[in-house]
Formats: C-alpha cells, structure tokens, sequence
C-alpha cells in the first residue's frame, strides 16, 4: 500500500481537500492493497452522525453511515422496501455488510478482473490506456450501455433495488442537492474512470427513499456460486396488482451494466396489462433490444430473459411453469 | 501514528504506520497470532475478530480506525482452561482439520448467533420476519464469509448448531 496522510473528519463542513474519504473501506481498502487506488490523504468519516435511519416525512432518511447489515434488518425497511433488504442480504458476506456503509456501498468501484491486474490495460484506471477486457475473458461483463472504452459491470446489490424504488441521493458540499440514484452514477462512454457525479470536495451524506409503494417486491440473483459471489445477472422488481391486472411496474437489472439498469419502456408495456407469458417475453424483447455481447458473456441475454420472467411470474402470482 | 487499541478488554497504546491493517497490528505489534492472515482481501475470513460485538474483517480495517472500538479476538473468548462454548463444540466435533481458519470461522460464529438472536434476517430466510430455525442452508448462508480449505463444514454447521441448541437459540427468532 502506498503512503497516505489519515485524516479523521470532525464535521461534514471540514473535509480536507483532496482527500479520499473513508467509511467501511471494504472496497477501497482491498483496491489500496492492490496499488490499483493510490490516494494521497484519506479523511475517515466513521465518527459523524451519519448512522440513523428515520422517516422525514412520509419517506424514509437513510444516514450514509447506516452498515450494510442494520438497513438489510431495519423494521421499516424489511416492512416497507422488502426488495432493499433482500439485495442487502444477497450481497457480499457478513463481515462485510458488518462493515459496508449506505454511502459507500454506492461509492464502490465499477469494476472487473482487468481494473484489477495492474499489467492489463484498463481506461478505468489509468485512463487513455486502452481496455484488455474487450476481446479477453468477458464472463462477467456488460451486455447493456457499454462502450469502446470499458464493458465493467456495476457489481453492487443494494443500489439496484434503490433504482427500483426511485431512491434520490443528498449530497453535501459547497453546493448541497438531492440527485436521483437514476442519475447518481454514469454510463462509461469515453470517460470510464468517471462513475459517479460526485465532485471533488463533495459527500453523500443520505438516501432517502419515497414514500412506500407497496406491492409485490423481489430480488432475485443469478451468481456462479449460492452465496457470496456478484450476479450475473439480477433483478429488483415491485409490482403492484389490481384488479387481475399490472397496476404498478419498476423494474432493474444488476451484473449487466456499468451501473444499475431500468427501462422505463419495459415497464409501461407491463402497465394495465394481464400477466401472462407472452407479455412478460414482450417486455424482455424491449429490455433487450440494445444488449450486446462481449463474447464468452452471450450467455447473459438469454440469462437476463428467464430471470425476469421468472421473477415476473413469481411477483404477479403465476403459477411456475416449466 | 498514536493509537490506543480496546482490546480483549485492555488498553494497548500503540504506535503505527498509517497503513498498518487492524490483523497486523494484532498479529505483529501485539503478538496476538490467533487471528490468521489467509487472502488479505476480505474473501476468506480468517482474520474475522469481533468489533463491539460484530463480525468484521480485521485485514480490510485500519488499525487506526479501530481505535476507540472494543476489539474481541479469538484469545478474548477462551482460554485453553475456560473455552467458550463454540470453541468447546468445534474439538468435540472435529470442526476443522488444519485448524488455520478456526479462529476466523469461531469469531465469525460468535458474531452469527447475536445476529440471529438479534433477530437479523439471511438471504436463505423465507420470511425477513423470521423465527429463522437454524437449519443447516441458514449457517450455511450465514457462514459464507468463513473459507474452510480442508473443508471441514459438515463439522463446523454440527458445531454451531450444537450451540444454538444448547442455547435454545435454534428456533429463536
């Protein structure tokens, strides 16, 4: 690891310039080991007031601060946005989500085993550099919003069920706003190793979610192993019935874009329909119109079409069908 | 830099680099080896320790961010003469082989039935309300931070369900 200058915040307003802050530090920590993140002063931000979960309102204020594991429990949230505790408890291991913060977790790098090996070429972390990814071993890469630049994937679970539920982001700073989670993180284009619109100088200091929409939520995953590995592919899906019919659809995908996915298309085909087959292939037509494989990772369209349509089964109460 | 560590309820003052990990600081400026060093990375478990109470990595933290923190290691919970009950179940039940991931799975396992008892739910939990019986796809799930090389885990479930029993916290929700 190389040599930093530490820092420990004393308020949100006394952010040392220029350096990298610090919660959990799962992410950045193991990234600092590798030499692949060289940040020269850290500020660690584990002592401020960050760590509450309240209502503001009717929707819900999550401190940037609150761990991993006591959202994924916390009465309202299990009660409230059960599709946000389950992408919590299908993500990462105990210890972990022990550790990981609300604001941190989003801060995690978009990343893959090229962004890793310092001898690969990675526009992500150094940018200019070019991308080994595109052409090598690809089985975890994107098939949606890609570019010539970078194909990682956004590997985090919770911020797909945010982008279900219509999370916005607050951010303070010289110039403190509230930005959707829709809007929070970037798509790669030329600029991989831009992945958030947080600025320098700035800090996410909640989530809030709305008011709850009730309905039928999932989060259903699709990894290499049963615990403790990052999608393939995943979906966060609430779905609210009335009538026989799809009142109410929000839907994201996880493992198969730079960052969580949602397509609003998909959606109000689904809006006032019946379920059935048929419409649930539709709606994954629209979904995958501008998938792209990499090569070895082709296997991930028809992965993200039965896993939707599975997951739609399931949240609209139809019966399994083989 | 200057710290102090609260450690397996002693103060130890301490002087380190920036840099230094929480698991070093343990195993080189204390002497404290039961916490091993397997990946580094946070993917195998090893270095789990018990941070007020809680599970967490010891090789993903910074010494420095731990102070202030009441830090429980391996040697914290037993001693060969006074073993804790997991300790007690994984000799009586063969939970390892090597041995080198035991203390990171038993501070791991610790931290696991508080959560339990907690009430926390698990990804292998069918409701997010529980109760949540301890049965062998829930400390499954609940373990997967803890690698065991010799795999050893039909053994080390046994012991931990062992415990939950003995502790009515089987079926606790």
């Amino acid at each position: 690891m190389r040599e930093f200058a530490f820092h420990r915040a004393a308020s949100v307003a006394d952010l040392p310039a220029g350096a990298t802050i610090i919660a959990g530090g799962t992410n950045l920590l193991d990234l600092m080991k590798l030499e692949v993140m060289v940040p020269e002063a850290l500020v660690d931000i584990t002592r401020l007031p960050l760590d509450r979960a309240e209502p503001e309102g009717e929707d819900l204020r999550i401190g940037a601060l609150v761990r991993n594991s006591d959202l994924a429990a916390h009465p309202t949230v299990r009660r409230d946005y059960p599709v946000l505790s389950r992408a919590l408890l299908a993500g990462a291991s105990g210890q972990l989500r022990n550790m990981a913060t609300t604001g941190g977790n989003l801060m995690q790098r978009t990343r893959c085993p090229y962004f890793y090996d310092r001898r690969m070429a990675c526009n992500k972390r150094d940018p200019g550099a070019g991308c080994s990814a595109i052409g090598g071993v690809t089985r975890n890469h994107a098939i949606l919003g890609a570019s010539d630049h970078c194909i990682a994937t956004y590997p985090g679970d919770m911020a797909v069920a945010l982008r279900a539920l219509d999370a916005v982001v607050e951010i303070d700073g010289p110039r403190p706003r509230r930005v959707p989670l829709a809007d929070f993180h970037l798509l790669p284009g030329d600029t991989p190793h831009v992945e958030t619109v947080l600025q320098p100088g700035e800090i996410i200091t909640a989530v809030i979610l709305p008011a709850p929409v009730g309905g039928q939520q999932r989060y259903r995953k699709v990894r290499d192993r049963a615990s403790y590995a990052f999608a393939l592919v995943s979906v966060a899906a609430i779905i609210g019935m009335e009538g026989g019919r799809i009142a109410h659809a929000a839907l994201a995908f996880g493992g198969v874009a730079h960052k969580p996915w949602r397509d609003p298309e998909a959606e109000a085909l689904l809006m006032g329909r019946e379920p059935s087959d048929a419409l649930f292939h539709e709606a994954a037509e629209i979904l995958l119109r501008p998938a792209q494989a990499q090569g070895e990772n082709r296997f991930k369209i028809p992965l993200l079409r039965r896993t939707l349509l599975a997951t739609l089964r399931d949240a609209t109460g139809m019966e399994t069908q083989a | 830099m200057q710290i102090t560590l609260h450690l397996n309820g002693t103060s130890h003052p301490l002087d380190v680099d920036p840099r230094t990990t929480l698991l070093d600081a343990l195993r080189h400026h204390l002497g404290l080896t039961g916490t091993k060093k397997g990946c580094d990375h946070g993917q195998c478990g090893a270095c789990t320790v018990l941070m007020d109470g809680r599970r967490i990595n010891a090789c993903l933290t910074l010494a420095c961010m731990a102070e202030g923190h009441d830090i429980t290691t391996i040697e914290g919970l037993g001693t060969p003469g006074n073993l804790s009950p997991l300790q007690q179940q994984f000799l009586d039940h063969d939970g390892f082989q090597c041995g080198y991931c035991t203390p990171g799975q038993i501070c791991s396992a610790t931290g696991m039935l508080d959560e339990i008892a907690a009430g926390w739910p698990s990804h292998a939990s069918d409701t997010l309300d529980g109760p949540f019986a301890l049965t062998h796809a829930e400390i499954a799930e609940r373990m997967s931070g803890n690698l065991c090389r010799c795999a050893a885990y039909s053994n080390i479930v046994a012991a931990i369900r062992q415990v939950a029993q003995g502790t009515g916290r089987e079926d606790a929700a």
